[in-house]
């Protein structure tokens, strides 16, 4: 590829992303990212690629209907697909939970699984969390206690955060919980910092994140 | 990612079908076999998602145990009042590992087919006889810290990662399955994993085609459960040691126990031996010791995990005696 292909390339994304963003669709997407941009992880370009897969994902409450290569990530598919750059690729691996949504109110590390296996269902990321220019009350937390400093794992520490208080209010122990026969266990420091072990902040904001999610859950902080 | 096909399979029996055919591969949560795509060590052709069929329930057995489907998730079986009750080893196992969410992806099944994590069966420009049979085993002579001291062989040092599936070694549970026949079988825990030999490629018992649908607990036994993992951080690292123990002991003397240990084979180890020296035993450091010398009487390190043999001693030793203390 020139320089001059290059340029053109990034110009076409620079648009697309704009136009998604204005009128909520997502067939320009499609047609016009380079396509590296749909596989998930390498493509090898002498093979075939794939047939390619449909899905319906509802996202932050809109359907959409995707065309995908078959290895499209969820998080791919947010990312490179829908424009929601919110959620974040840090490892890739799920060892680090900056990728981290809700599938149907639950927290999983969206790198770790294929679009095309949650057909049908409702994916929650950080843009779908205020209310128009009301934070969500996990957000105002965090800025409130300043739970971030680089803030790219922010939207992941987020996510999992309103999946582990969805969690404990079902009474769902964790591997610090003393009494695994008591139906909750109340979430003290070092339970939040337990079930939250999966998000992994390199700025070390840990004790402010702690500390926002006490708030969140209505505990002294 | 090598690319490959995909189908939703419509029943047990169909996805057996499907893979029984060359380059075909199940897929249930995938955090662990996605993973191993993106890094091209596995190279699947075809992949057939089970997550909808009717697997996830878990069930009371007439003989008092619980029968958990192939698809419950991590998270909902450690959470599972009638676990935590009964089989608190098992939820503490589960709980041990991994991080919420991936336990909230995790199942049951794919928990028991979990691939090694020897650095070098995840590096495909280095030699490994499980990923690619007669190129040799790097970690023999390389960076073994994390890898096996009992069952080993010349062929493969590696270790089976998981926690969920030790606890369920001490708990005597028994896996169902289902082939592309619709022919039922049910293997006990023991018998599902292997030791490398001669062929570390090949894991478990299962033959190709046959799906894993369901685990089974007989009821608990008696006594006092524990599970406890020593690794190198407090959360989400996996087991340089685990115990999962079954103790029935009353003042200070044991009447039988079950010891099983992650971390230290390419299965998840139990030892009848040290089980053995605390039948009917006093519970005090010489009994400890007699059971901690049986479980490591043929254990080998291999240099940077020699550590592991007195650790897991130690381990032991304090398991035993907190299960004890009266």
């Amino acid at each position: 590829m020139d320089e001059q292909d290059s340029v053109t390339d990034l110009n076409s994304i620079e648009v697309t992303r704009r136009t998604v963003i204005e009128t909520g669709t997502t067939a320009l997407l499609l047609t016009t990212l380079p396509r590296a941009a749909l596989a998930a992880g390498p493509v090898d370009d002498n093979e075939p690629s794939p047939p390619p897969v449909t899905v319906e994902l509802r996202i932050n409450g809109h359907p959409h209907s995707l065309t995908l290569d078959s290895r499209t990530t969820l998080l791919e598919a947010l990312r490179e697909h829908l424009a929601l750059t919110g959620s974040k690729k840090g490892c890739d691996h799920g060892q680090c939970g900056a990728c981290t949504v809700l599938i149907e109110e639950r927290r999983i590390n969206s790198c770790l699984t294929l679009a095309v296996m949650h057909d049908g269902q409702s994916v929650t990321t950080i843009e779908g969390l205020a209310l128009g220019d009301n934070l969500h009350p996990v957000q105002t937390a965090f800025v409130e206690h300043d739970g971030f400093q680089c803030g790219y794992c922010t939207s992941g520490q987020i996510c999992s955060a309103i999946g582990m208080l969805a969690e404990s209010r079902l009474g769902m122990p964790s591997y610090v919980t003393e009494n695994l026969a008591q139906p909750a266990a109340e979430l003290t420091d070092t339970e939040i910092r337990e079930r939250m072990s999966g998000n992994i902040c390199r700025c070390a904001a840990y004790p402010n994140i702690v500390a926002a999610i006490k708030q969140a859950a209505g505990l002294p902080t | 990612m090598k690319a490959f096909t995909y189908q939703r399979a419509d029943s047990a029996v169909q996805a057996a079908a499907a893979a029984v055919k060359r380059g075909a591969k199940i897929i249930a949560g995938g955090t662990n076999l996605l993973d191993l795509m993106k890094l091209q060590v596995e190279t699947p052709s075809n992949l057939i998602d089970i997550n909808r069929l009717p697997l996830d329930k878990i069930e009371e057995t007439p003989d008092g145990g619980l029968r958990i489907g192939a698809l419950v998730r991590n998270s909902d079986l450690a959470a599972d009042q009638r676990v935590r009750q009964r089989y608190g080893i098992l939820s503490r196992a589960l709980l041990a590992g991994a991080s919420a969410q991936l336990r909230n992806k995790a199942t049951t099944g794919g928990n028991l087919l979990q691939r090694t994590r020897c650095y070098y069966f995840y590096d495909v420009t280095k030699p490994c006889n499980k990923r690619n049979p007669g190129s040799g085993c790097a970690a023999l002579a390389g960076f073994n810290r994390i890898h096996a001291i009992l069952g080993t062989s010349e062929h493969c040092i590696a270790t089976h990662p998981s926690d969920m599936a030790v606890a369920m070694r001490a708990l005597d549970a028994k896996i169902e399955t289902v082939n592309d026949g619709g022919d039922t079988k049910i293997i006990p825990i023991a018998e599902f994993h292997r030791l490398p030999g001669r062929t570390p490629e090949i894991e478990t018992s299962l033959r190709p085609g046959e799906i894993i649908t369901a685990v089974t607990l007989p009821p608990p036994p008696p006594g006092v459960q524990l599970y406890r993992k020593v690794r190198d951080r407090a959360s989400y690292a996996f087991a340089l040691v685990s115990v999962a123990a079954i103790v029935d002991s009353t003042r200070g003397r044991i009447r039988s126990a079950r010891l099983a240990f992650g971390g230290l084979a390419h299965k998840p180890w139990r030892s009848p031996q040290a089980e053995q020296k605390l039948v009917d035993a006093p519970a005090d450091t010489t009994t400890f010791n007699a059971a901690a010398s049986a479980v490591l009487e043929d254990a080998r390190g291999f240099g940077d995990n020699d550590f592991k043999i007195p650790l897991t001693r130690r381990t032991l030793h304090s398991v035993l005696a907190e299960m004890t203390r009266t």
